[in-house]
Order: structure tokens, then C-alpha cells, then sequence
């Protein structure tokens, strides 16, 4: 495929796009699609046939529309509404009540002028509500792989660094990492061979974003690491995708071969001497694998355990070659940013931390799902206005961002902007964008006991301090909840997490101890409670009431 | 090869390009306390003993796998330091099922030494006493998996220097075993050669020859050695 034949079908598409005075946009995403959404097309389409309108209204099965906690949904464009909690059973009389009777359902909707909609700005799931994952086409209708033809065809490799370098973007992973001077550092390697690898092993719990842009446009991130590829000079890439997310898998399977064949990958992409091409790797859902130097152990066919840095994948990656890897949000940015230039991206968000950040609403809170929001905008906003305030009307609490490498973050920095710097200077993380809201009725010594299990449960087992430190640990938190521990266990536990964090080899164990650390930070009453009083201060533990012999055996 | 100097606790001290601080620590009789590392074998940074303090870098970083520098300032010895090292020990004995009094290496062993260097006098946490396979179906060694501290020297000497990948890893994290073949018993994997490398390499009493009783087993390492000179004067290549 060239310029001119992506501008052709862009045309074509928008041709047939504008016959329609209606669209019924029918959510994709992983929850609404288990939720049977994927049968919803052909009842609507039996219904507008029925009355028809097939003429006059085209049904779509799209991507993550991002209410995920109220699915399924049903969009209706122009309109702009949003039905939710929609049904196989519903589903008709939905269409039939909205364009034959006039009398549309009034509960259970949501307007696209919603708070939760309205506070959003995207760049990474621009268009979910109007691509349809599994069609090419449809992705070029909505401006797709221009940004690739203009790399390829208007730029020279080091301009695409420039302008990556220019938009300020870092690695959405978690770490923060500057991507133009990854890039950089790659390209310039003297390796006749390199490599392009997309680390799509997201694990965190209640964490969906990768997820989410694997299923509902994959063409985007297929175009990300093409045009990175370009960049830096590779020839073949890699996409380590968990086992866990079979739709993913299947979505991502079908992009690389409809981009095969329309020669937007394979050799000479677009007419250029430029080839490169990308194979899937399925993982087998082990959260270490989200490590880089696991991931690409893992990828070259070995056990998936980290190795000591340096030297960095970008120096010594895959089998030894000069490896970029980025994360799925990463490459999912970097469309914008050519589009676009580097100077607009770099407009939005804060001083150090550019451009928007995908986050997964969950826990104690209305609206969960998928938002994407400017860097900087504050925890309150994130609660009160897209997450529409707290289940049931009760106190917020905590939030934990960052997945169980992150912390916990309390009430009094509610005002606080969400970016890189702020989220580390209060003893959390970005992460890769996981938002757990808690509530009053949360007991944060069972949160860090929680996350601990995780860990210690997702230690590949290779050195000392996370091997074994990590399951001490659970087992002290064990103890606290139980109602047995002693003030010298709770030293242990505080001398531990210190040692866990600065003596472990990959960032897994470097990071385990931060839920406890933050939590012990900002709610040691909570732990003494359990451990002088032996009562849970929101009633959630088990406190057992021991004798006082038998807490001294 | 340029020569590179460094200070490592304020003692004057040179290297050639390309060597670790470990190499640096050892040739200048520093002490410092090591597990998983042996000369011969690629180090793995697995046991995190080695630890030091490198002035400029705000992380600890492995001696073992850190190329020396012109210039670099290496402290090993820092109160925060031994403090970390003996959590790590005692970690070590609270995971597996260390008893010293009826050990085939008792006063050989590297971990009762490590105990002793590092100033262990009890273990503060709770003992996991995990449930452990003894594999005795080899005709002349035995595999005690309580004692084994997941160093994988032994994995490490019989894929790089015997060339036969009899053991591995399975499990992971606190379950994480070192195994014989696919999971079978040592005595019917039938690409061991029977040399006994592994059972040399090995720190603690996980490995040892059947004869043995309490405190018999010396474990003799001369053989990497000789390998490293057969190495270096190229008569030897893998």
C-alpha cells in the first residue's frame, strides 16, 4: 500500500461513513464483550431491519468505550448517548424505543457531556468509539498509519528521534524513562542487527490499559513500533502479550496479518526500502515477565528471570542485540506525536511530565473503568469528577496507584497533582497506571498483607532479600491481622522492607516493600491498633483475642 | 590494556580494564562476604552479599557483575551495609533447614561461614520450616533440597563446564526448587556423567558424596582451577 491508495480508502471509507445519519457504536472491550455485547450486532441489525433503517443507521461493533463497571454499552452517534448496562434481552427494545417509538429509555444513560467524559482528553484511546478493532480499513477511515506514512516518506530516522525527544513522552511502563533518548541509544548502537520489543505483560491487579489498547485498536500499536523501528533501525519486533488476554492475542493476530497484507508490514513498507515485521510471543502470565531483562529471557525461549543491569537491553538485548523495548501506551502515544509534532504533546500536562496518562479506575468508586486525563490533574478531580465520588456515599480513604509496586496515598494529599515527580515525592509511583480507590471501611494492614501475597506469590525466586524477605514479610502482616504479633515483629517488618527494596536485583523486589512502607507511613495507627489493642480500627481483620501467656509463646 | 585505579575503603587500588570489583576486592585480600559467586562460573548476582557502595550511583550495586572505572570510590563496608548482609544470612537460614550438628560440611561449609563473618548470632525471624525431598537414587551422590540455598552453582558448573544441563530451576519464588533432568530422580537422568563437579561447587551440604557423615565432606574445587589455566593458555575452549 502507498500514499496514494491509504488516501483512497480513507476517502471511501469517510464516503460511506457520511450516508449514515445514525451510528450505533457497540462497546468491544474485554468486560463488555464477556459480558455478551458480541452477540448484540445481529439482534440490532435483525431490529433495523425490521423497521427499515438499515439504510439510514450503520451498527458497529467497536472498541473500549471506557465505563467499564456499567457495561455493556451502546453508543448512538450523533447524539451522543450512552446506554448502559445493556442486555442480549434489552438491546432491541433499547433500538426500537430510541428510533421507531421516540420514547428513549431514561435510566441507566449517559451523555458524552458527562464529567467522566468531559474531564478525559485522549491521545491514546482517540477513536476507540469509532474503530473497529478487527478492520483495517476502518482504522484508516479515522486518519490511521498516516503518521507512518509521513515518518517514512517526510522524515529521516534522526527526525523522528528529534521530534520523540522534543514531545518530552516517557516510558508509560512505570519507570519514566525518557523514550527519545531510549531511542536514541539504540539507533546509534553500531549493530547491523536490532530488535524492537512491546512489553504487553501487564500483571498489576486491577490494572487494564495495555489490555485494553491491544483489543480495542491494535493497528495503533502495530504503527508505534513500526515507525520506532524506523527510528532506531530494526528489522523485527516482538509483541510479549500474557496468555491471559486471549482477545488481545486474537485482535493483535488479525492486525498483523491484515497489515501484512495491505504492506504496511513485511518488506518495503509503503514502497520504501524500509522491512521489518512483528511476531506475537505469548507469555505464560508470570508477573516478573514484565521485567524487561524476564521479558526478553522469556521471549528468547529461557526461563523468565531478570538479570543484573547494566548492561541495558538497549546495549545487550535479545540474544545479545541492541533491544528497544517500550510499553503498549508507549508506542500508543507516538502516532500523535509525528501527526502532530513534538511541541504540541509537550504542551500538555506538567513541566516534567508530559502529554496524558491511561489510567484504570477501580476499588470503591462509581464510575470504574478506563480514563485517560492531562498529566497533573488532581486526585480529587479523578475521584469526585470522572470516578463520580465513592460507592455508597462513604469516606474516601486511600488511594493505591501503581499496582503493588506503588504505595498507598492518603486523604490529606487529595489535592495533589498526578504526575511522575508528586506520586514519588508522597512514597508512591505512577506505575503503568493502575487507581485503586479505598474507602472508610478499608484496613490498610490487610491491603499491604495483600499486595505482599502477590509478591511473594510472583518472586521468580532468583536472589535472597525477594525470595525469602518478601514471604517473611507476608507472614509477620499475617500475624499483625491475627492478632499475634509483638512490637519486635513490627521491627522486623520495617527493617526488612528496607533491606527487601535496596538489596533485591530486579525492580519486583525493589518495589514490594512500598505498599507497606507508604502504608506505614501514613497509617501506623492502624498497625499498632492491631498490635497493642489487638482491634482492627475498620473492623475488617479477624483479630483474635489472644491470652497474654500465649502471646509471649 | 590500560590500567585502571580506583579506591575501594580508602585503600589505593588498580585494575586492569574489563575486571570486576570483585576481582579488585579479592586480589587486594579485602574482605567481603560472597555466595553464589565462584571464579570459573558466570556470576549471576543471585545472593545480593556483594553489595556495595559506589560513590555517584544512589544504588547498591553487585562487586561480582560491576566493571571497574578510573576513578570509582567503592565502599563495602558501611554500618547499613552489615547490617543488610546479616538479614540476608539469617534469611537464609530461616528458608531452609540448616542443622549444622548433623551437616556432612559442618565446619566446612560456606554458609556456616558466612554466619560467622557477617556476625549472626540468632535468627530474629520466624523459621519457615518448609518441607524438603532428600534424592538419594544417584549410586554416588545425594541431593538434600533443605539445605540447598538456590545459588546454582551446581546448574551453572554442568551446563558451562561439564556440558550436560543435568540440573535446573522449577517453581518460583519461595518454591523454587533446583531439579535433576525433568523433575526425575538424579539416579535415572541419564545425561549425567557421574563427574561430580556439581557436588565440588556446591557452598552448603545440599550436594555430598554417599560415604560421607557429619562433617566429612570437603568439597574440593581444584578442578576450576585448571580449567581457568587451561583457559587462559587456550588450550581448553567452551
Amino acid at each position: 500500500m502507498n500514499v496514494e491508495e491509504l488516501k483512497d480508502i480513507y476517502q471511501k471509507q469517510n464516503d460511506v461513513l457520511s450516508k449514515y445519519k445514525h451510528r450505533i457504536l457497540i462497546c468491544g472491550g474485554a468486560s463488555c464483550h464477556s459480558l455478551g455485547s458480541v452477540s448484540f450486532k445481529k439482534i440490532v441489525e435483525d431490529v433495523l431491519a425490521k423497521y427499515d433503517l438499515k439504510d439510514s443507521v450503520a451498527v458497529v461493533n467497536v472498541g473500549c468505550l471506557g465505563l467499564c463497571g456499567k457495561g455493556p454499552l451502546v453508543k448512538i452517534e450523533p447524539e451522543g448517548i450512552i446506554y448502559t448496562n445493556v442486555s442480549v434481552e434489552n438491546v432491541a427494545d433499547i433500538v426500537e424505543r430510541h428510533f421507531v417509538k421516540r420514547t428513549p429509555r431514561e435510566d441507566g444513560v449517559m451523555r458524552a457531556d458527562d464529567p467522566f467524559y468531559r474531564k478525559q482528553f485522549y491521545i491514546v484511546l482517540k477513536d476507540f468509539s469509532n474503530v473497529d478493532p478487527a478492520d483495517l480499513n476502518s482504522y484508516i477511515a479515522f486518519g490511521g498509519y498516516t503518521a507512518l506514512a509521513k515518518s517514512l516518506l517526510e522524515m529521516s530516522r534522526q527526525d523522528v528521534i528529534e521530534e520523540v525527544k522534543k514531545s518530552g513522552l516517557r516510558g508509560r511502563g512505570g519507570a519514566g524513562f525518557p523514550t527519545g533518548i531510549k531511542w536514541e541509544t539504540v539507533s546509534k548502537q553500531p549493530s547491523e542487527t536490532k530488535f524492537v520489543v512491546c512489553n504487553g505483560d501487564e500483571g498489576d491487579p486491577g490494572a487494564f490499559m495495555d489490555r485494553s489498547v491491544m483489543e480495542s485498536m491494535p493497528h495503533r500499536l502495530l504503527e508505534g513500533m513500526t515507525i520506532a523501528a524506523y527510528a532506531v533501525g530494526a528489522s523485527q519486533g516482538f509483541i510479549y502479550v500474557r496468555a491471559e488476554y486471549p482477545l488481545a492475542i486474537e485482535r493483535l493476530s488479525k492486525a498483523i496479518r491484515d497489515a501484512r497484507r495491505a504492506g504496511l508490514l513485511g518488506t518495503n513498507i509503503m514502497g520504501t526500502n524500509f522491512s521489518f515485521d512483528i511476531s506475537i510471543r505469548v507469555g505464560a502470565g508470570a508477573f516478573v515477565c514484565g521485567e524487561e531483562t524476564a521479558l526478553l529471557a522469556s521471549i528468547e525461549g529461557k526461563r523468565g528471570m531478570p538479570r543484573q543491569r547494566p548492561p541495558f537491553p538497549a546495549e545487550k538485548g535479545l540474544w545479545g542485540y541492541p533491544t528497544l523495548i517500550n510499553n503498549v501506551e508507549t508506542y500508543a502515544n507516538i502516532y500523535a506525536i509525528i501527526n502532530n509534532g513534538g511541541d504540541w504533546f509537550a504542551s500538555i500536562g506538567t513541566q516534567k511530565s508530559k502529554g496524558t496518562k491511561v489510567f484504570a479506575l477501580a476499588g470503591k468508586i462509581n464510575n470504574t473503568g478506563l480514563v485517560e486525563v492531562p498529566m497533573g490533574v488532581t486526585i480529587r478531580e479523578m475521584i469526585y469528577e470522572i470516578g463520580g465520588g465513592i460507592q455508597g456515599g462513604k469516606k474516601f480513604k486511600a488511594v493505591q496507584t501503581g499496582g503493588p509496586s506503588g504505595g498507598c496515598i492518603p486523604e490529606k494529599f487529595i489535592d495533589l497533582p498526578v504526575d511522575y515527580e508528586s506520586l514519588r515525592e508522597v512514597g508512591s509511583i505512577m506505575g503503568s497506571g493502575g487507581f485503586i480507590v479505598m474507602d472508610e471501611n478499608t484496613c490498610m494492614v490487610d491491603v499491604a498483607k495483600f499486595f505482599m501475597e502477590f509478591c511473594a506469590d510472583e518472586s521468580c525466586g532468583k536472589c535472597i532479600p525477594c525470595r525469602v524477605g518478601t514471604v517473611i514479610m507476608k507472614d509477620i502482616l499475617q500475624k499483625i491481622t491475627d492478632g499475634r504479633a509483638t512490637m519486635r515483629d513490627y521491627q522486623n517488618l520495617k527493617d526488612l522492607a528496607y533491606m527487601v527494596r535496596e538489596m533485591s536485583l530486579c525492580g519486583l523486589g525493589q518495589t514490594a516493600p512500598n505498599p507497606v512502607l507508604s502504608s506505614i507511613m501514613y497509617f501506623e495507627e492502624e498497625y499498632l491498633a492491631h498490635i497493642n489493642e489487638r482491634r482492627c480500627i475498620a473492623n475488617v481483620c479477624e483479630v483474635k483475642q489472644f491470652d497474654v501467656v500465649n502471646t509471649y509463646l | 590494556m590500560s590500567v585502571l585505579t580506583l579506591t575501594i575503603n580508602d585503600i589505593q587500588c588498580t585494575g586492569r580494564e574489563g575486571q570486576t570489583i570483585l576481582d579488585i576486592i579479592k586480589e587486594n585480600k579485602i574482605s567481603l562476604p560472597v555466595l553464589c559467586d565462584l571464579k570459573g562460573l558466570t556470576p549471576v548476582a543471585a545472593c545480593r552479599l556483594c553489595l556495595v557502595e559506589v560513590k555517584g550511583i544512589p544504588k547498591l550495586v553487585p562487586a561480582c557483575t560491576t566493571k571497574i572505572q578510573e576513578g570509582m570510590v567503592v565502599y563495602t563496608d558501611s554500618e547499613k551495609l552489615r547490617n543488610y548482609r546479616r538479614m540476608i544470612v539469617e534469611l537464609l537460614f530461616a528458608e531452609g533447614n540448616h542443622i549444622c550438628a548433623s551437616c556432612v560440611v559442618n565446619g566446612y561449609c560456606e554458609l556456616q561461614n558466612l554466619g560467622y563473618m557477617v556476625g549472626m548470632e540468632s535468627v530474629r525471624f520466624d523459621y519457615l520450616w518448609q518441607l524438603f525431598q532428600i534424592d538419594a537414587s544417584h549410586p554416588r551422590y545425594v541431593m538434600d533440597q533443605s539445605k540447598c540455598v538456590k545459588c546454582t552453582r551446581c546448574i551453572r558448573v554442568c551446563d558451562e563446564v561439564e556440558g550436560a544441563h543435568v540440573w535446573d530451576l522449577k517453581g518460583r519464588g519461595i518454591n523454587v526448587r533446583v531439579i535433576s533432568g525433568l523433575d526425575e530422580p538424579w539416579g535415572q537422568v541419564k545425561e549425567c556423567t557421574q563427574c561430580g563437579k556439581c557436588v565440588q561447587v556446591c557452598p552448603v551440604g545440599a550436594l555430598f558424596e554417599k560415604t560421607a557423615t557429619t562433617s566429612e565432606m570437603i568439597k574440593d574445587r581444584s578442578f576450576l582451577e585448571r580449567i581457568l589455566e587451561g583457559r587462559e593458555a587456550k588450550i581448553w575452549v567452551r
